[in-house]
């Protein structure tokens, strides 16, 4: 770990330094020749194009293909000069046009002055308004204005406010308390196991009894694996958690005779309304005297992970007001001073795991409910990645930053599942649903490319003392994982 | 005791492998301290570019003097490898130098999704099966004992592996510590802007560990091709953690240190598998990793982390 405090010198840490670093550094890169003239773009696609060529080759130029007796190999090099081609003239296009400007558009996007800044903040707070507003009359607003995919749009929409809750429970151990965690979909799976075997192993379990014991369990859980790792700190800590998950999820596959290994749990009673069961022939339509719709179930559905997402939201805000979200944030920005100032650290750790680990645990409660079944593929290594990237996409520490970035991410997935058009446009052997996680992931490089520190950079502080100033993105020295 | 060697010659095997693949991600932790997630995903596309161009040589040229034949797959593989390495960086983790630390580990996430992704569509989501190419080997014990008779065999496919990754080793130890490249990396590695002031090229001297780390995972992809002859396009984040773990173990950041600790995860995967169950040797690998960071957060080999205020 020598390198992380001899590599990395301390004005590199600060953002102020650093961007300007990079920002000089972008400028030398480029060389002293005209760079913006014709000839430079030609040659500089040319190479790009090259490059495009030669790792393209044993991948699209080439295929192995399992044939009787043996493998067999068999080319493509029409697909492969067309990805030549394509590569050649992306870059050619976005020589002449984007990396040309004095002033890219990237960059006047991402600089915001101070007055833009207050604009933004301003039309942050009403988003966030129009945006509860439009969360809570979403089920009704889908079931008036698309009658027939009301049901498809709605489980999106569950899918969706699962993903907000699980971002913003992480966003309380990765973007409050500042502890990098890669094995967030532990705690995930230890809330669906603990309400999948409750209510197999004992009748009179619901859901609403299991949700707090999930929850209790997953915290549990949370200082369990929390407890040991409390010395290490970044990188470290991130593969150490990860290793977590792996083993958690290792151990569901094979104990067999407790988990059901690989078939999973099947069977898991849906959520009651207040005792009143929703479904056909069910005591809620009969209590309420409304006749029976499937959908009434999924906007039940829909209600819950609403409402366990606000409690998120909630308790976030409020624990942010508390001596303990404080301290968590100090933790966050300075671990040292945070000692030399009496803060202890350990329980500080501990209860952000905790506390996080317990959201994660709720919600897969409800995920476990929702789906009916549930078996160890639900919770890989990607689950984790996907709400880490929600989290550090929508800006760490930023609740709304975190909404919109599950939205954007989870919607964006499920959206290319659904983008039947272009099978007319590549012909028939095209299929979107492919190219799905190759699109994701790509989205991911580029808006971390493009906006570093997620979407909402900027922090409000919580503690003022006269007048409320947000602190702009290149002030904050966020995320350092110790 | 004879089933013992022979697991112990098999951890070793397995573990020169994650050896390889551990020293790309230590290099690049010591130069700009960050996780090179997709650094098993290179290993992957390592792993495939040496069965294609294999497939090539073997069927459709007809080259059959298997010595040739590897020696070209090797360095075919090296070299295209190299340019998935240097193009990886290029594209995801230059831009955010000097970003905060956070960034380059979702784009390196994001650049192993990618990777993934992008051979499942090219080459396919079935695995593909290769028949050992190498055969035989050195029966160091042979005799019986109450379960029947054993022997105890060093196979020529062990030997190779286990040969090339010393020679490897050696080579690479020398080139850090003799040449003006191994300097200017260690130079990098001590303090970035120092080395840029005095003169040391720090964006190719990076992109160079990419490369060297790239040509590691690509000979580790070939050897866990002919070893294991089964490969798909998820190979690649089991064995990047591993060898990761591997990494950690050692110390991050030396070289030696990640040659000890793939050695010292293939040998307890394989003789936990050996001995215990099967089912549960990640588990046994990764809680290693844990009990070894928590008494010592440094690695066995790492210098102990000095907090600066």
């Amino acid at each position: 770990m020598a390198a992380k405090d001899t590599g990395m010198p301390a004005s590199d840490i600060k953002p102020v330094g650093a961007q300007a670093e990079a920002e000089s550094r972008r400028m030398a890169s480029a060389p002293v020749r005209d760079a913006h003239s014709f000839a430079e773009a030609v040659k500089d696609a040319a190479m790009a194009g090259f490059l495009a060529g030669v790792l393209g080759l044993f991948f699209i130029g080439l295929r192995t293909d399992i044939a009787p007796g043996g493998l067999d190999v068999t080319t493509r090099w029409g697909a492969w000069f067309t990805a030549i081609v394509l590569v050649f003239a992306g870059r050619l296009l976005l020589n002449l046009f984007v990396f040309r400007k004095k002033h890219p558009t990237t960059r006047r996007l991402s600089l915001a002055s101070p007055a833009r800044e207050a604009a933004l903040a301003a039309a942050g707070k009403w988003l966030m308004r129009v945006l509860f507003v439009f969360a809570l009359i979403l089920p009704f607003f889908l079931t008036t204005f698309f009658p027939g995919r009301d049901r498809q749009y709605i489980d999106l929409a569950i899918l969706i406010m699962t993903y907000v809750m699980l971002g913003w429970g992480l966003n309380i151990v990765v973007g409050l308390a500042g502890l990098l965690d890669l094995g967030y979909v532990a705690f995930y799976a230890i809330g669906a196991y603990s309400f999948a075997l409750l209510a197999t192993y004992f009748d009179f379990v619901g859901f609403w009894i299991a949700l707090p014991l999930a929850g209790l369990l997953a915290a549990l859980w949370g200082v369990i694996l929390g407890f040991p790792v409390l010395r290490l700190r970044g990188d470290y800590l991130a593969i150490v958690t990860l290793a977590f998950g792996e083993i958690i999820r290792v151990v569901l596959l094979n104990w067999y005779d407790f988990t059901g290994g690989p078939n999973g749990i099947s069977g898991i009673p849906d959520p009651t309304f207040f005792g009143l069961e929703v479904k056909r022939n069910g005591s809620f339509g009969e209590f309420f005297g409304i006749p029976y719709d499937p959908i009434q179930k999924f906007i039940f559905l829909y209600y819950i992970i609403f409402v366990l997402a606000l409690i998120t939201n909630f308790a976030t805000m409020r624990l942010r007001k508390l001596p303990i979200g404080r301290a968590w944030e100090a933790l966050r920005e300075d671990e040292i001073a945070c000692r030399s100032l009496g803060i202890n650290t350990r329980n500080t750790k501990l209860t952000a795991f905790a506390i996080g680990a317990m959201f994660g645990g709720f919600a897969g409660s409800f995920f476990a409910t929702r789906q009916g079944f549930i078996s160890p593929e639900s919770f890989t290594f990607l689950e984790s990645a996907i709400i880490l990237a929600i989290v550090v996409l929508g800006g760490l520490g930023s609740q709304i930053g975190v909404a919109i970035a599950a939205v954007v991410m989870i919607g964006g997935i499920e959206l290319l599942r659904n983008l039947d058009f272009l099978r007319d446009i590549f012909g028939p052997g095209f299929d979107p649903v492919q190219y799905r996680m190759l699109i994701f992931g790509l989205a991911m490089v580029l808006i971390m490319i493009w906006k570093p520190r997620g979407l909402v950079s900027s922090r409000e502080p919580s503690v003022v003392l006269k007048e409320k100033k947000r602190i702009g993105a290149d002030m904050v020295a966020q995320g350092e994982g110790h | 005791m004879e089933y013992f060697l022979q697991q112990l010659i098999n951890g070793l095997t397995l573990g020169s492998i994650y050896g390889l693949i551990a020293i790309g991600y230590t290099m690049v932790y010591g130069i700009i301290g960050m996780i090179n997630f997709a650094h098993g995903d290179i290993f992957m596309i390592g792993s495939f570019i040496a069965l294609a161009m294999f497939l090539v040589l073997t069927t459709v040229l007809g080259f059959a003097f298997l010595p040739v034949v590897l020696l070209i797959v090797l360095i075919v593989a090296m070299l295209f490898t190299s340019a998935w390495g240097w193009t990886v960086e290029r594209l995801a983790y230059r831009p955010l130098r000097g970003s905060f630390r956070l960034a380059p580990l979702i784009t390196a996430i994001g650049m192993s999704i990618v990777l993934q992704n992008f051979v499942q569509i090219t080459q396919g989501a079935r695995v593909k099966p290769l028949p050992p190419q190498i055969r035989g080997g050195i029966t160091l014990i042979e005799g019986s004992n109450a379960s029947g008779p054993y022997v105890v065999q060093l196979s020529y496919m062990q030997i190779i592996i286990i040969v090339t990754t010393v020679v490897l080793m050696a080579g690479f130890t020398l080139l850090i510590a003799k040449t003006p490249l191994g300097r200017a990396q260690r130079a990098c590695e001590q303090d970035r802007k120092m080395a840029a002031l005095l003169g040391v090229n720090v964006d190719r001297t990076i992109s160079l560990t990419f490369v060297m780390g790239a040509a590691l995972a690509a000979v580790a992809g070939l050897m866990f091709l002919l070893l294991y002859g089964v490969i798909d396009f998820y190979i690649g984040f089991l064995a990047g953690v591993k060898a990761f773990t591997a990494a950690v173990l050692g110390g991050i950041g030396s070289l030696p240190g990640a040659m000890l600790g793939g050695l010292l995860i293939g040998l307890i995967e394989v003789f936990w598998s050996g001995y215990f169950s099967v089912e549960y040797k990640d588990v046994a690998a990764f809680s290693i990793l844990a009990i070894v960071l928590i008494f010592l957060p440094s690695g066995l080999l790492g210098k102990p982390e000095v907090e600066k205020v």
